[in-house]
């Protein structure tokens, strides 16, 4: 297991965790480079049913991170991320979908060194839990569609 | 058929060091959709920009990735570039190769390999952009600024000069601020409130100036060029427009002890109070905390009954108000660490251990002692001072990791002072280094050692304590191989750490603005956009920022005046296109997104058959109002609202560039 | 009940007294306190200075040991020991890799569980609730609190309230009567191990502390490190020596002063070992009738 390279993709904000990640770079904090960012204006934006989708195309371990609570830049859209993490946490677990590999984080635009310590946190933890199977076969005997088709009626 | 075009910069070293661009470059010519891609030195230099010009032109590209730093970074520029190449801004992405990937990896194989698929990301984001238009707003041309003290007053005077309206907010009942407090200022000494109280009045007189003082920011929505400000006005129990200010009401005040806040804590002051004698406006306020009136159940009122005009109203209560705005400018200021926080020098227990700012107050000839230096205790003239600079500051184990920067000069300047009025006296400072960067500064302090004979010794104090009368000052000076330095002094005076403001961190929520890890608002960019937040349409100035002295204060006052007058010196400003749109053809019209928008930018929209009878209602959004979070996007049952810039497609191509069958190989 | 018991090395020798009154003190709360079996030395300044895996493994042993031995709390009345033996507590207990590192070199298995709590810990949690209930003898005496440096820091590892001058022993003989006093050398350092090597550093520093107590008219200082006290105590006389004065201001354990407070007797306490004399008459002439302490070893000061 030790030459495993786990593939983490990061699901951020644009106003804290980007320029918190953007701030690590800036104090040349050196982490893992097995993290891939994918920004997005608010936490409020990311609809869950992405993270599902990454699993299936073959992410090992995914980082949720935005503001901290009462710093979101809209408001409130970290709270709602909050919220959906919480539900969808129950219904992975339902799911029997290991939700160890998802860590929901706030790391502000202050935060470069946190930021690093996360991703090297999560790329030790993946790499103990080893890589992610599991959900790729499922999406292969059909669940996969059916969310694909979710994503294929917007047009 | 996508013509995408990618441009790798090798930022000098920066991203060149660790990244093997060329590489890059070359692996980003297989994507699919990719019809050119080049690696560059310095992608944002002249010929950078004209390399991508040119590119677009000839390739006939539809789209653009430029590699390189952080988009919160150079995003504006490249996207003026493709615009001024003919193609829409918005098709212009960046892959974040610098503060993402070479800053943060070691050479290697998989850097270059990691900035390859930050590459790729893009390229499939962006063959999914559509061309977008800039959303066109109207601009209120008032200016609301936020503390009244020498930052906002400059800033206030200097946006009222330039023609425009500003309204002032101060949450105590006069304007001044710190500076009002002080004695004399370094390196000239002149005198603070003789060149701060001329200031004061023009803030009060301007005709484009509305002054409201004893007030607070309530809350504060809406965006550039058309926030929505509500104020709270404090009740001040006394009716200004009737008040001439004759004082009778504080000289006959029976409540007398309360600690006062302008003599930082040295003095009295009744309940009934004007803060200073030059204070703006020059009318009481009932600090309703301590008057017996409101304490106790309507006894007292003697105000009441002396005063002259019939100005004293117990029944006054607190008012909102609520104004339209185009600019927001902070200028809140900052705040000191007591003599409380420090354990090794008594917990604050000794009266005689005095901070910096009330010093000043004893320097000052509106002080409590009229400028005499006596200290608290017995109201002696100490004949040996000791101030100790980096009280708090500089000291990553105990107190705060920065330099408070103000607190050399000024214990250089209260040394002086205090040798100026009293001959005899010993007066020395404990220092870790002196930091006088700035014009005439060194010069300065060089004159308190050479010609005021103030002792300066390099080392820290560990310990003080009393004894017989006397406070033992315990240091260590550095520069004579530590050798241990023991000092009788009569009084101590502190140069303790400038903080943020208390309330920092609840006005940065109230603002939507972000502060750093000390709570001090955080600046768009730390050298280059050193005024403004990330909240367009919001600046800051003075030390609400961080510490700074007043010649820094002022001088980014103006610079905060002045981005504020650039702004109101056009009719409509134009706004970044990313925002959510609806499809009206799959909105079941259920409203959760109304419920989670924070802007209240949705609306309801009624579908109507040719007979006028309405068939459905569907959700619309106010491209006026919306921001772009998203929330209501990720919420939408049906998957009917989405987000230009975000799109459901463009996110979901980005992720599935990470993991398709034909994943990255290094060659 | 039972509590574990780690006395180190100094309280089975030049703190037999501090030993003494302390069982003493605890059998009148009727609590025993059992010795670990076996422990070893906690490894004091020398092991920290120069190994770091050995200043964590010789405490971790004793830790160990008292674990097995089903002990959750551990007395440990030295302030050094007990330094070093909560140091290792609180790190073994954070840092996972540290604990399997060390489990590895002592060759236990073992969880972290038993605590280490200092003598004003006890005192607090198991003397001081009943202790007014308990008082014979009201103590009509000021009294400084001396606490020294390990007692308290560092101030990150034990979050002591107030680490510059605490107020824990002045809250608890309160209790007794006494009176303590505001004074400035709570906390200053005795010199310590320097006693050995270079007495005279010892003699300025102690002599400070001993002077600063006098002046501010102490009748004695108390303590709760043997270290402290056998620094002040018996060097007292070459501390007189350098001041060129004569103190005699003797210096207590503060579990002494306890049992006085509840009327233990003198000898028992340990009163009699001190080098600086406790006179009979210092408690006698407060107002407290006190039985005789026999001076076998004192020294004239």
């Amino acid at each position: 297991m030790s030459d495993f390279e786990p593939k983490i993709i990061a699901f951020v904000c644009n106003w804290c965790t980007y320029a918190g990640a953007d701030l690590a770079g800036t104090s040349r904090i050196k982490y893992a480079h097995n993290i891939r960012i994918v920004r997005f204006p608010c936490t409020g934006r990311i609809d869950f049913m992405l993270l599902l989708k990454a699993f299936q195309s073959g992410a090992d371990g995914i980082i949720v991170s935005g503001c901290h609570p009462a710093d979101c830049h809209y408001t409130a859209g970290n709270y709602h991320a909050r919220r959906r993490w919480i539900v969808f946490q129950n219904l992975l677990n339902f799911l029997g979908i290991d939700t160890r590999r998802i860590t929901f984080s706030w790391v502000s635009a202050a935060e470069g060194a946190k930021w690093g310590h996360l991703v090297n946190e999560v790329v030790d933890n993946i790499k103990k839990i080893g890589p992610y199977t599991e959900y790729a076969k499922l999406g292969k005997i059909g669940i996969g569609s059916i969310s694909e088709g979710n994503y294929a009626r917007i047009e | 058929m996508s013509r995408i075009g990618v441009f790798v910069c090798h930022c000098g070293e920066n991203i060149g060091a660790t990244v093997d661009c060329a590489e890059v470059a070359k692996m980003a010519k297989d994507f699919p959709g990719v019809a050119f891609s080049i690696d560059y030195k310095y992608m944002c230099s002249d010929p950078g920009q004209t390399l991508i010009k040119e590119a677009i032109k000839e390739h006939n590209l539809t789209g653009v990735v430029v590699a390189a730093c952080s988009p919160r970074m150079h995003e504006p520029t490249f996207r003026k570039v493709a615009a001024e190449a003919g193609l829409n801004p918005y098709l212009c992405e960046m892959a974040n190769l610098r503060e993402h990937c070479s800053w943060v990896h070691y050479k290697d194989k998989s850097t270059t390999l990691k900035a390859a698929e930050l590459v790729r990301m893009l390229v499939e984001k962006v063959k999914l952009n559509t061309p977008l238009y800039p959303i066109k707003v109207p601009v209120t041309k008032t200016a609301l600024v936020i503390g009244g003290g020498i930052a906002g007053i400059q800033t206030a005077l200097d946006i009222a000069n330039s023609g425009h309206k500003v309204i002032m907010v101060e949450k105590s009942p006069s304007i001044g601020g710190h500076m009002s407090q002080l004695s004399e200022t370094f390196p000239t000494l002149d005198c603070s409130q003789c060149i701060l109280t001329p200031r004061m009045v023009e803030v009060a007189q301007h005709p484009n100036i509305t002054l409201y003082t004893y007030a607070e920011l309530e809350s504060l929505d809406g965006f550039i060029g058309n926030f929505k400000a509500t104020i709270k006005l404090k009740a001040k129990s006394v009716d200004h427009s009737v008040c001439n200010g004759c004082g009778e009401c504080s000289a006959k005040c029976p409540i007398k002890k309360i600690p006062d806040e302008f003599n930082a804590g040295l003095g009295t002051r009744p309940a009934i109070y004007v803060p200073f004698p030059q204070a703006v406006p020059n009318k009481p306020v009932i600090d309703r905390d301590n008057c017996t009136y409101f304490r106790k159940n309507g006894k007292c009122g003697l105000c009441e009954k002396i005063c002259p005009t019939k100005a004293i109203d117990f029944s006054q209560k607190d008012e909102f108000i609520t104004v339209d705005v185009g600019a927001v400018v902070v200028t809140t200021g900052f705040d000191i660490k007591g003599t409380d926080f420090f354990p090794e020098y008594g917990y604050g227990k000794y009266k005689d251990i005095i901070t910096g700012l009330q010093f000043e107050r004893l320097a000052s000839a509106s002080g409590p002692t009229l400028g005499e230096i006596r200290r608290p205790s017995d109201g002696k003239i100490p004949q040996n001072i000791v101030f100790i600079s980096c009280a708090g500051s500089r000291d990553p184990a105990k107190g705060i990791d920065y330099c408070s920067k103000i607190c050399c000069m000024y214990l250089a300047k209260h040394a002086m002072l205090y040798k100026h009025k009293v001959h005899s006296g010993k007066a020395s400072v404990f220092y870790m280094d002196i930091r006088a960067g700035g014009k005439t500064y060194e010069e300065f302090v060089r004159r308190a050692i050479e010609e005021d004979e103030v002792n300066y010794v390099r080392g820290r104090v560990s310990r003080i304590y009393e004894k017989d009368g006397k406070l033992i000052v315990k240091g260590v000076d550095t520069l004579l191989n530590s050798y241990p330095v023991e000092i009788e002094a009569d009084m101590v005076v502190l140069g303790t750490a400038g903080i943020a403001n208390p309330e920092s961190e609840s006005l940065a929520q109230k603002l939507h603005i972000s502060y750093d890890q000390y709570h001090f608002f955080a600046e768009a960019h730390p050298k280059l956009r050193p005024v403004e937040t990330n909240t367009a349409g919001i600046m800051l100035a003075g030390a609400c920022q961080f510490p700074k002295d007043i010649p820094d204060s002022v001088s980014q006052a103006s610079g905060a005046a002045s981005k504020v007058s650039a702004l109101f010196s056009q009719n409509e400003l134009t706004r970044d296109p990313l925002i959510a749109f609806v499809n009206k053809n799959t909105c079941v019209g259920c409203f959760m997104c109304q419920s989670v928008c924070p802007y209240l930018a949705i609306e309801k929209e009624k579908i109507k058959a040719k007979d006028g009878s309405v068939i459905r209602e569907v959700a619309k959004i106010n491209p006026g109002l919306c921001q772009g979070c998203g929330t209501c996007v990720a919420l939408c049952r049906s998957k009917s609202i989405d987000i230009n810039g975000y799109s459901h497609k463009q996110v979901y191509a980005e992720v599935m560039s990470l993991f398709n069958e034909r994943s990255l190989e290094y060659v | 009940m039972k509590i574990g018991f780690y006395p180190g090395c100094s309280l089975e020798g030049t703190a037999r007294e501090y030993n003494e009154s302390l069982k003493e003190i605890s059998k009148v709360f009727k609590i025993e306190l059992e010795e670990i079996i076996d422990w070893n030395c906690c490894g004091a300044t020398a092991a920290h200075s120069l190994n770091k895996d050995l200043a964590l493994a010789l405490p971790a042993r004793s830790l160990a040991l008292a674990e097995k031995q089903g002990f959750n709390e551990i007395v440990v009345p030295c302030a050094a020991c007990y330094s070093r033996l909560f140091t290792a507590y609180s790190e073994l207990n954070s840092e996972p890799e540290k604990l399997e590192k060390i489990k590895e070199i002592i060759q236990i298995d073992f969880k972290v569980t038993s605590k280490p709590i200092n003598v004003l810990e006890f005192i607090n949690k198991y003397i001081k609730p009943d202790l007014k209930d308990k008082i014979k003898n009201k103590i009509n005496l000021n009294i400084a609190c001396y606490y020294g440096c390990l007692l308290v820091r560092p101030p990150k590892l034990l979050a002591v309230e107030r680490y510059e001058d605490p107020m824990i022993m002045e809250e608890i003989i309160k209790i007794t009567g006494a009176k303590p006093l505001d004074w400035a050398f709570k906390t200053e350092c005795c010199g310590a191990g320097l006693s050995v090597s270079k007495t005279d550093v010892v003699n300025k520093l102690s002599g400070k502390i001993i002077d600063d107590a006098i002046n501010r008219k102490a009748d004695i200082i108390i303590v709760a490190c043997p270290m402290c006290q056998s620094n002040l105590d018996m060097r007292r006389k070459s501390i007189n020596t350098y001041l060129n004065k004569k103190l005699d201001i003797p210096v207590l354990f503060i579990t002494q002063l306890i049992g006085k407070a509840l009327g233990l007797d003198s000898n028992k306490l340990g009163l009699q070992r001190h080098f600086v004399k406790v006179s009979p008459e210092l408690f006698m002439q407060k107002g407290i009738s006190s039985d005789s302490v026999s001076n076998k070893i004192g020294v004239e000061v």
